[in-house]
């Protein structure tokens, strides 16, 4: 049966997923669910609770929740590239779980105001977004990644911001290079990383994507 | 100097998730009890992106966020493992873990924090919709054991078991049971025994005080305007 995810392209929830699959070698059936079209039987059968994607299948078993996926992905497949630093240093695992958790409830959580609302509300936005990327600037310091030499759990987390960066400074009004280079610079670092480069569409297509739902919703 | 210290509140339930574990693993600690309305200078030091409890400090190095350290707790201690050992059984206790925090505990707060009779009545829909699907989840990863974790307490149990102080003071505030035995008999069953578990019993805290403490909280949310 194998390994199967079911997401879209755009999703940088998926797009993790992807980066994570791709970093330990694992082949994989990549299954779309389109967003804009709807919710296939497959999707609401792996995922009652929240119907949500991304989901990863393995061997007919789903796995839901991003984060949740990519603990289980370095679990189910330890041998190669592991995400996390080694068992025999517990702090620095737990650092990279709260850093990596930091990234959706201070970052993805939040981010999603700035294209999908407008004015006041998409200000407020982008500042706690730059607030915060500016924090995880600061936790990167003059590390190559996140994960030190190697490019681990942060890093795979937070690499789709590499898609999605151009529409958030479109919306947002801003520069990324301006407020955080040093993050700009890892993620081009991780850009030059085959897993990384194939996951991640163009931030030009996302940006038109984003324009697009923006009309959908009457934003525009 | 104490190797292993909890910073934390006698009410939280996110405090009692690391105190739990550590009851477990029988590791000594002392727990530093913030003062209601206040953050230690310790607190802001250890944890300042979030200046939250609780706050493990272990060798002066602290580990914050309730389940990440009970994860680290798991890490450090190798006897009475709180996560399974199977990846796809570790992949259902985060993701219930997660489902709990991210959308069962927001709807007991709101039951908590409900101040119209139609507002408590949607929060308790969503905590028996949530419930159900709990009694389901117990049903699969105990495999007729007592706890999600099996025989022995798991990090389920301790994402879930630590709101079941607030599950019994919110029952008694509202005079109905969440935690019915005709709705979901295994969680029921389930709650007593965590409760009883010698790991809880000395970090649960008593239903009478927090039911106290939950009606200061209310004066306190009536009375600040609209938000």
């Amino acid at each position: 049966m194998g390994v199967d995810l079911l997401s879209y392209w755009v999703t940088p929830y998926g797009m993790r997923v992807q980066v994570a699959l791709a970093e330990k070698g694992v082949e994989y059936e990549f299954k779309e669910e389109n967003l804009l079209v709807g919710k296939s039987p497959l999707l609401l059968q792996s995922n009652p609770v929240h119907k949500k994607i991304p989901v990863l299948l393995h061997d007919g078993k789903p796995v839901c929740e991003s984060l949740v996926i990519l603990s289980y992905i370095d679990e189910a497949w330890p041998e190669t590239a592991p995400m996390l630093p080694p068992a025999a240093d517990p702090l620095a695992r737990a650092h990279a779980r709260f850093w990596a958790d930091f990234v959706d409830k201070k970052i993805m959580d939040g981010s999603v105001n700035i294209w999908k609302s407008n004015g006041e509300a998409a200000a407020e936005a982008a500042k706690a977004f730059i607030e915060s990327l500016k924090v995880l600037e600061g936790e990167l310091g003059e590390k190559k990644y996140f994960g030190g030499e190697g490019f681990g759990l942060v890093d795979i987390t937070l690499a789709p911001l590499m898609a999605w960066y151009y529409a958030y400074e479109k919306y947002g009004g801003f520069s990324m290079e301006a407020e955080v280079p040093k993050l700009m610079a890892w993620g081009k670092r991780c850009l030059e990383r085959e897993s990384v480069a194939k996951s991640l569409p163009e931030p030009e297509k996302v940006y038109v994507f984003v324009g697009q739902v923006r009309k959908m919703f009457g934003l525009e | 100097m104490a190797e292993v210290k909890v910073i934390g509140a006698w009410a939280s339930p996110f405090v009692m998730r690391p105190r739990v574990a550590l009851n477990l693993k029988k590791v000594e600690y002392e727990f530093l009890e913030e003062e209601f309305g206040k953050k230690s200078e310790l607190l802001l030091k250890s944890n300042p992106v979030y200046k939250k409890i609780p706050v493990l400090i272990h060798n002066d190095r602290p580990v914050c966020e309730s389940m990440i350290i009970v994860q680290y707790v798991d890490d450090v201690w190798s006897d009475a493992a709180i996560l399974p050992a199977d990846a796809y059984d570790r992949a259902l206790h985060r993701f219930w873990a997660v489902y709990i925090d991210d959308k069962w505990l927001p709807s007991l707060f709101g039951l908590a924090k409900a101040q119209t009779e139609e507002a408590k009545a949607e929060a308790v829909e969503q905590l028996f919709a949530g419930l159900k699907l709990l009694e389901e989840a117990f049903e699969k990863l105990s495999k007729g054991k007592g706890f999600f974790g099996g025989d022995s307490i798991g990090y389920l149990d301790i994402a879930l078991g630590s709101l079941v102080g607030w599950v019994r003071a919110m029952e008694k505030l509202n005079g109905f049971n969440l935690l019915d035995e005709a709705k979901t008999p295994l969680l029921a069953g389930w709650a007593e025994r965590f409760c009883a578990h010698e790991a809880v019993k000395g970090v649960m805290p008593e239903t009478e005080k927090l039911v106290e403490f939950a009606k200061v909280l209310q004066a306190k949310w009536r009375s600040t305007p609209a938000n």
